[in-house]
């Protein structure tokens, strides 16, 4: 029976760590430019298309399209900013939150009309062989996706805290008017930090194809799940994306193996409703 | 309000009584529709135009009143003219608790919206695990019980649905209006406005709120009355879904945000053209099932980008009408 449990946690963390680097890229937008990216899930969909697309029509491994995906939103989310956020920045939260749920409405139906509502899996030569580490048993493609996830988490992490762009947007969202005083590009800057958001959305999305079937209902609740871990972990904090996503993996792959998979996501909202009740700053947030 | 704005309201009322007397099947259940709307809309704003909260989670409210109101009709043969009383109370005390905890603990803005969503999809999937609603599988209303299709319990053709629509969106318009010039209604402005100073003028914010939820809350359930009875089938990934409460907040915003005619002419503008849409598309016999919704989606974005206090201020601009308010 421990070993079950064991075996159940394990696996809850790695697909945690995907979790995390989708909520990362939730929290990055979030912590700098106050914008609470409700298009988020869809757009992780998006990028799982992509993969899927890319290893359907010319058998890439999700493993190879990772950082050209990556890349490609991290362009796309630049362009987004540019385009059709950055005059919202100063607005009313409820009409940056309006905007966005219309972009996500017109994203995940736009998904629905292209590819219907089917699931589309990517199978890989290795995605049913695990490893086995004594009564461990891990699937091969989780290890991969986590690790995947893990890394670019850390290389982020790095950017932020060691490159001058990476001190530039965390001073932005440190102090706006300070930063502007000594002459930040703020503009720039933002935009910058909503492409990064998005790279993060398109790498957790390649990631996420490997060990859940793209289709477009995994899009709101992508969102949601994006929102829970946030909040848990503590909105604008890095460390708390990703503990938040390792927490929620946990909890859903216990309460699936518990009570039922289809309320899995029934105990994270719990779980969200009693961190905003107690501490509404989150685990590792400061405070509101 | 001025004499012209006073005729035109008298104008559209007498259009809409006697609507049936011309329109076809369609059409009145398009106007249903559309009454329906206009009604939510005024619940919703209610909450957020005037005491400014953000709620994402309406179809919390929506989903109660209708269950309760159609498992006490299926299960207790208790019908919905006595069940919308017990639906009222349960819809209220949901959002009293959502209000409670958000608002006593300083939950506010954008966190707010994400609490009221994780209410509602927390009670959405309990609804999917609850067997005596039916679980996932769904509640029917059956048309073959004895007395299914009387008017004293809800069922019927499409004018008596037609004119309970009307009746809602009317009634509700005028309880909006009331409030609005109310004392009540003053302090929800000054709440909405800045919630630090009419806390210093001696307002209890919370109470102020907590009533426009318990309103909002209450008269949303009265929709889902409405809903289950009208449609006569309820799933809870349909009711309860974020999608309904994102259907309930389009058309007040499209139509202006703490106004009073801005949810009835944001639910006459968007319905009849999401409707029409859907026809076109079935015309060409194309399967689209996403059209609609990209529609309302662009609609959201290009209303929020160039008229974000809506289109009912403007409009009011234009015919002259706002004269006597700023």
């Amino acid at each position: 029976m421990t070993a079950i449990i064991l075996n159940i946690v394990v696996q809850g963390l790695l697909t945690g760590l995907v979790y995390g680097l989708m909520a990362l890229g939730l929290s990055v937008i979030f912590g700098v430019m106050r914008v609470v990216n409700f298009a988020h899930g869809e757009f992780t969909v998006v990028a799982m298309y992509a993969a899927f697309l890319l290893f359907d029509a010319f058998n890439l491994s999700p493993l190879l399209t990772l950082l050209p995906i990556a890349a490609a939103f991290f362009v796309l989310g630049y362009v987004l900013q540019r385009s059709l956020i950055a005059p919202f920045i100063s607005r009313a939260e409820h009409e940056q939150f309006i905007l966005l749920v219309g972009l996500a409405t017109v994203v995940v139906n736009g998904l629905l009309l292209i590819f219907g509502p089917d699931a589309r899996p990517i199978n890989l030569p290795y995605s049913f062989d695990s490893y086995e580490f004594g009564p461990l048993f891990l699937d091969k493609v989780r290890v991969f996706a986590a690790l995947g996830a893990f890394a670019i988490c850390l290389v982020l992490f790095l950017f932020f805290r060691y490159t001058r762009t990476g001190t530039a947007i965390r001073a932005c969202a440190d102090n706006l008017t300070g930063a502007g005083v000594v002459g930040l590009n703020v503009k720039q800057l933002y935009a910058v930090t909503f492409g990064i958001g998005f790279a993060c959305v398109g790498a957790a999305g390649t990631l996420m194809a490997t060990i859940a079937d793209a289709s477009p209902g995994l899009a709101q609740a992508y969102t949601l799940l994006g929102f829970v871990i946030v909040i848990i972990g503590g909105l604008g904090s890095m460390a708390g994306a990703l503990i938040g996503g390792i927490l929620i993996g946990i909890s859903e792959a216990l309460a699936g193996f518990y009570i039922q998979p289809s309320m899995k996501s029934m105990f994270s909202f719990a779980l969200l409703i009693l961190v905003l009740v107690l501490r509404p700053q989150g685990l590792m947030g400061r405070r509101l | 309000m001025p004499p012209l704005g006073r005729a035109l309201c008298a104008l559209l009322l007498l259009a809409c009584l006697a609507a049936p007397l011309v329109a076809d099947r369609y059409l009145l259940s398009v106007l249903i529709l559309v009454f329906y709307f206009a009604y939510l809309g005024q619940a919703w704003n209610l909450l957020m135009g005037f005491a400014g909260q953000l709620s994402l989670g309406h179809a919390l409210y929506l989903g109660l009143g209708a269950y309760t109101a159609t498992a006490l009709w299926t299960l207790f043969g208790i019908g919905p003219w006595i069940g919308v009383f017990i639906a009222i109370p349960v819809a209220t005390a949901a959002g009293l608790a959502v209000g409670w905890l958000g608002w006593r603990f300083a939950i506010q803005g954008v966190y707010f919206a994400l609490l009221t969503i994780a209410f509602a999809e927390f009670t959405r999937i309990g609804f999917d695990h609850l067997a005596i609603t039916g679980a996932s599988a769904g509640l029917f209303l059956s048309v073959s019980t004895p007395g299914a299709d009387k008017w004293w319990n809800l069922g019927g053709g499409p004018l008596l649905y037609y004119y309970i629509a009307l009746a809602l969106a009317v009634g509700a318009t005028l309880l909006v209006a009331r409030l609005r010039r109310s004392p009540l209604g003053y302090r929800w402005l000054a709440v909405r406005e800045d919630p630090e100073a009419a806390q210093a003028a001696g307002i209890n914010i919370i109470r102020a709120r907590m009533i426009a939820m318990a309103i909002s809350a209450g008269m949303t359930a009265i929709g889902g009355v409405f809903y289950g009875f009208y449609y006569r089938n309820l799933f809870p990934s349909q009711v309860f879904d974020i999608s309904r409460s994102i259907e309930i907040i389009i058309a007040p915003i499209i139509g202006g945000l703490g106004t009073i005619f801005g949810p009835i002419v944001g639910a006459i503008i968007l319905t009849p053209l999401g409707e029409s849409l859907t026809a076109l598309i079935q015309h060409f016999g194309v399967n689209t099932p996403g059209a609609k919704s990209i529609f309302y989606g662009l609609v959201l974005m290009v209303i929020i980008s160039l008229q974000p206090s809506g289109v009912w201020p403007w409009l009011a601009r234009r015919l002259g009408l706002n004269r006597s308010r700023p």
